[in-house]
């Protein structure tokens, strides 16, 4: 199956850090596209273009452009969200490594359409080595200058900084992102009020994923018409997606939206290794855990048939049936217990109580009531919690019990309990 | 105006309401535990949860702004199942002993499972949290970790408010916790003992140190156990024992005392006038012989440990004087033991205070001499009425006692010492008869009222300009103190107290919110006005004391009793 390299369009292609390759490929033709523009021209462009974030939430980028770009303020931010704490996910760091340019003219795209003149680059604190190829981007962009003041004679300043990640999972929520660069704990905020509204610094702030931003320039010179009409008529453009787990080929793939989850598995990822299919986790750790006979799927961002599945970072971790999915599942509650930040009672105290009471049933001393129990704090939990990290860590154990419901069901009933 | 439907009733609010006080506004309360009117919201309890028509996950309705149209359900199936899980969920992780709380009535916890009658059983494996120990080290606080619901109310007030940060948050999700970092008790942090995290607890994890049980074991002991009572508890006793805030019940006090068994009761005020005296003439001597300006006052020890701890460089300017109830504590072991030919051995002082910090004050090494302590026991106003419920006092009907002898009734500016700006207006008073020779037309130093974290002002004394501040809060005087580092003080005077609205506003009064300490605050000034004597150089048994004992202010004898020295004790932030 052929890729659809747009944001992987540099990755590989060039020397990361030569303006001089960069522009002989067409870097900085967005930035020059945009800033012959009006902002709000500009903003109608991504609008138009359908792009929606690769982060996880698929929250139309326009629109969120469009809000800051509204907002009266003495400062505002761009922050890009290059904290890729998802398990089992690494997009946003070969991005960065094999085409740092790119994002340095999508950030300065970003803070010309809204009307920001500082960018700030939240990088994972498991990414130190990144620092340095950032860096000499930023430095060698300024130099032609692509980047700090007036930038191409346009009269628009723009700066980029480096800022290092927090080191938890919960520090790339975007709020908690926020806390964590103004030195504090990270842990979200209550929403409203939105980032771009309210965000680093009480300023109106656009937080966006790396990759989102990796697509701006393409827009900008490609036209939003062309970018929609890749992928599907809800998210528009392409996807990329982690290929890992039991599988013979993994890595990072580009493919247009909508892409089928059988074709990704047994066509890119050239079958599963060590076994049969038993389950696929879509997204990353918070990402619902599908059956065999679930993969007949288009992947887009949301409304994915029936199962209501979401795309989340692109993350898809193949299981084969040599697990048992029971164990799978704890070891992603066990993961969100670890990673709750603390500060709501549904998640802090709900995250140990939801994998408590997975064990009881995986030990085989579970009760149907039990399984009631579980579902309903599930329910609270994503209904109450404050931050996307509790309101969708349930997701796991939810889409495994309807999945898997038998594996569940037989435990319960103590026929087959595997021990 | 926004209009928006909540339980099918309609309302109209300001935009920008949150749908907490619209609900309120349509006579509905919805239940809360992190939010508190003083502070900013947190929204972390997420007891307040309602269900707003559109949305998929439910609001809490103390952070989420009203918006037009917006349909609101506050006691829908939903809320309730969310409401009676997270209230499982805290439980679960909860030590659940109200009949051995010091909260057992007035937590806020245990008020919503009362409102919601929540006698479900617990569906989650309890576990208690933390370590079974409690935090005993301090002596003003007391933490207990098994009663903390991680509302960060403490860390709020703590950290924003008073800007100590003795307490943090460390760990995550389930181990979340909130107090001392890195697990140390709060005696060895830099907590300065305000008590205003108490103030903020909803629940029984931060509680005022209890030294109630050696009070009632020396009331039968048959040494004579006199107690002084402080300026603003008057104003705050009555509220601690249910009655409305401000509430004025000094005779009753003096009565409940009597019947508990104390066989003095005086009257603080008395030293708060001594205080004036002693540190109105300080002042004026530093005026004169260029001593360290701005002097600033030393009433408030609380304010004492954070100038200690974060200010040392600025000790020198603070009044050498004690406070008032350090002044009385060694007054009534010195002079009031030879007025009552008793040994000071034989005579245990106790004060009834608003505040947390003086429990701490009274341990001080410089409160005492002679191997005998000045104070020997310090009651807060919520331990006095605990007291009084426990010796099955009727309030209400108590007829109105009087002081003893020899230290009378105070003055009005004694009685002023309980609010924020009352020190300053007192020493005004008397500062400037002393100075100028003439009698003070208006005696209502008004500009020095009120609660502005830092009031400012400059009056004429006999041609002499003296500025004066008022910082109350100690946010509010790290302002201050910051440009008094500097140098860059504009000020002459200063009065600082520890707690937001002085006095009045302690760690150890009933609980507190800035409504009820306007009411606290009103009460305070209509004492002073209803006073035949409001100028504390005209109180006749301070005029005694000094013809009799002292001699004059700031006299030798003045230095070693009423007098104080202070320590660094920056070294725990370096
Ligand atoms: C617990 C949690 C972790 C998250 N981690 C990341 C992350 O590592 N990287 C990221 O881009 N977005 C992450 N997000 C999503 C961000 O909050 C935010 O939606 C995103 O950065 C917005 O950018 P986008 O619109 O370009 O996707 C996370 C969200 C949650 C709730
Ligand atoms: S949902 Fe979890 S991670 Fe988010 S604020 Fe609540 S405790 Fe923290
Ligand atoms: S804190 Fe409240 S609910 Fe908890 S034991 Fe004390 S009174 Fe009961
Ligand atoms: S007593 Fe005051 S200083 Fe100490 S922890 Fe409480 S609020 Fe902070
Ligand atoms: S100690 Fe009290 S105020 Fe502080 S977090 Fe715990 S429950 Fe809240
Ligand atoms: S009171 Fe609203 S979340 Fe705590």
């Amino acid at each position: 199956m052929e890729e659809v390299r747009i944001a992987l369009r540099n990755v590989g292609e060039i020397d990361p850090v030569s303006v001089e390759e960069f522009r002989a490929r067409g870097g900085f033709e967005g930035l020059k596209r945009a800033l012959s523009m009006g902002p709000k021209e500009v903003i109608d462009e991504i609008i138009a273009s359908k792009i929606r974030g690769r982060g996880g939430a698929g929250f139309p980028v326009g629109l969120k452009w469009d809000m800051v770009r509204g907002m009266e303020a003495d400062q505002k931010y761009i922050v890009c969200n290059a904290d890729e704490g998802e398990p089992a996910t690494n997009k946003d760091r070969i991005l960065m490594s094999g085409d740092p340019l790119s994002l340095m003219e999508s950030m300065t795209i970003a803070g010309y359409a809204v009307g920001a003149t500082k960018g700030l680059i939240y990088l994972r604190a498991e990414y130190p080595y990144l620092f340095p190829v950032l860096r000499e981007a930023i430095e060698a962009a300024e130099q032609s200058g692509f980047l700090g003041r007036d930038i191409l004679g346009s009269g628009f300043d723009f700066s980029v900084a480096l800022v290092s990640g927090g080191g938890a999972y919960v520090c790339g929520e975007e709020t908690a992102l926020i806390e964590s660069i103004e030195g504090k704990r990270g842990e979200s905020r209550f929403k409203p009020p939105y980032p771009g509204a309210i965000g680093l610094y009480d300023r109106p702030t656009v937080i966006n994923n790396v990759e989102t931003l990796m697509n701006i320039p393409a827009i900008l010179t490609g036209g939003a018409e062309w970018f929609r009409s890749i992928g599907t008529s809800d998210s528009s453009g392409t996807k990329l997606f982690t290929l890992c787990g039991n599988l013979n080929r993994r890595g990072i793939f580009e493919f247009p939206m909508g892409v089928s989850l059988r074709d990704l598995i047994f066509d890119v990822g050239e079958g599963v290794c060590g076994g049969e299919l038993l389950a696929v986790q879509l997204g990353g750790g918070s990402g619902p855990i599908l059956n065999a006979d679930q993969i007949d799927v288009g992947l887009e961002i949301d409304h994915m048939g029936p199962h209501g599945i979401a795309l989340g970072a692109g993350g898809v971790m193949v299981i084969n049936d040599s697990h048992d999915i029971l164990d799978i599942v704890e070891n992603t509650m066990e993961f969100f217990a670890d990673e709750s930040c603390g500060k709501c009672t549904p998640c802090r105290e709900g995250t140990i109580q939801l994998l408590r009471l997975l064990r009881k049933i995986k030990s085989g001393r579970g009760r149907v009531s039990d399984l009631e129990n579980l579902e309903e704090l599930a329910e609270v939990m994503t209904m109450a919690s404050l931050c996307g990290l509790g309101q969708s860590s349930p997701i796991p154990l939810i889409s495994a019990l309807k999945n898997f419901n038998e594996e569940f069901v037989s435990i319960l009933e103590g026929r087959c309990a595997p021990w | 105006m926004v209009t928006l439907t909540i339980d099918g009733q309609s309302v109209t609010v300001k935009d920008g309401t949150t749908l907490l006080d619209a609900a309120s506004a349509a006579g509905i309360r919805v239940p809360t535990l992190c939010f508190h009117p003083d502070q900013k919201v947190k929204a972390n309890c997420r007891i307040c949860v309602v269900e707003v028509e559109g949305m998929k996950t439910l609001a809490p309705a103390c952070s989420t702004p009203v918006r037009e149209g917006m349909e609101v359900r506050t006691i829908s199936q939903k809320v309730r199942m969310a409401r009676k899980n997270i209230l499982e969920l805290i439980f679960a992780h909860h030590s659940k002993d109200c009949l051995q709380c010091d909260k057992n009535g007035t937590c806020e916890l245990q008020a919503i499972a009362e409102e919601m009658h929540f006698d479900y059983a617990v569906r989650y494996p309890v576990e208690i949290k933390g370590d079974g120990k409690k935090d005993l080290s301090s002596p003003s606080v007391t933490r207990d970790v098994s009663k903390c619901i991680d509302c960060n109310r403490c860390f709020s007030v703590c950290n924003d408010v008073q800007t100590v940060c003795a307490l943090s948050r460390s760990k995550r999700g389930y181990q979340t916790l909130v107090g001392p970092a890195f697990g140390k008790e709060l005696a060895e942090t830099v907590c300065i003992g305000c008590g205003q995290c108490v103030q903020a607890c909803p629940v029984g994890a931060l509680t005022v140190h209890d030294d109630r049980d050696e009070v009632w074991s020396m009331l039968d002991s048959g040494k004579e156990v006199v107690v002084q009572i402080a300026p603003a508890v008057r104003v705050t006793l009555a509220e601690a024992l249910g009655e409305d805030p401000g509430v004025i019940s000094t005779g009753r006090v003096i009565t409940a005392l009597r019947r508990l068994g104390f066989d003095k009761v005086f009257d603080t005020d008395f030293s708060a006038d001594l205080t004036i005296m002693e540190e109105g003439t300080e002042f004026l001597n530093r005026l004169k012989n260029g001593g360290a300006l701005p002097m600033i006052t030393s009433c408030s020890p609380g304010w004492i440990k954070f100038c200690e701890t974060f200010y040392p460089e600025c000790l020198p300017h603070l009044s050498t004087c004690k406070s008032p109830q350090g002044m009385f504590g060694a007054v009534i072991k010195t002079y009031y033991a030879e007025y009552a030919a008793k040994d000071p051995e034989d005579i245990y002082s106790v004060s009834v205070m608003p505040c947390t910090a003086k429990k701490f004050e009274a341990k001080r090494p410089e409160m005492g001499r002679d191997g005998y302590r000045d104070i020997d026991a310090v009651l807060t106003v919520q331990e006095l009425a605990k007291m009084i419920r426990y010796a099955g006092i009727d309030f209400g009907a108590l007829r109105e006692g009087t002081f003893d002898e020899p230290f009378g009734t105070g003055s009005g500016a004694g009685e002023i010492f309980g609010s924020t700006g009352g020190v300053m207006e007192a020493a005004l008073r008397t500062v400037y008869e002393v100075v100028t020779g003439k009698t003070l037309e208006n005696l209502d130093f008004t500009v020095v009222r009120g609660f502005d974290g830092v009031k400012e002002a400059a009056f004429d004394l006999g041609g002499k300009k003296v500025r004066v501040a008022v910082a109350h809060g100690l946010g509010n005087a790290r302002k201050v103190m910051d440009a008094v580092r500097a140098g860059e003080a504009a000020y002459d005077f200063i009065e600082i107290m520890a707690c937001p609205g002085g006095c009045i506003g302690g760690g150890g009064n009933p609980i507190r919110n800035w409504k009820k300490l306007s009411r606290r605050m009103e009460a305070v000034y209509r004492l002073d006005k209803a006073l035949p004597i409001r100028k504390s150089h005209e109180n006749p048994a301070v005029q005694r004391i000094y013809r009799d004992y002292l001699t004059e202010p700031n006299s030798e004898r003045c230095h070693e009793l009423l007098h104080t020295s202070y320590v660094d004790r920056s070294d725990i932030v370096k």
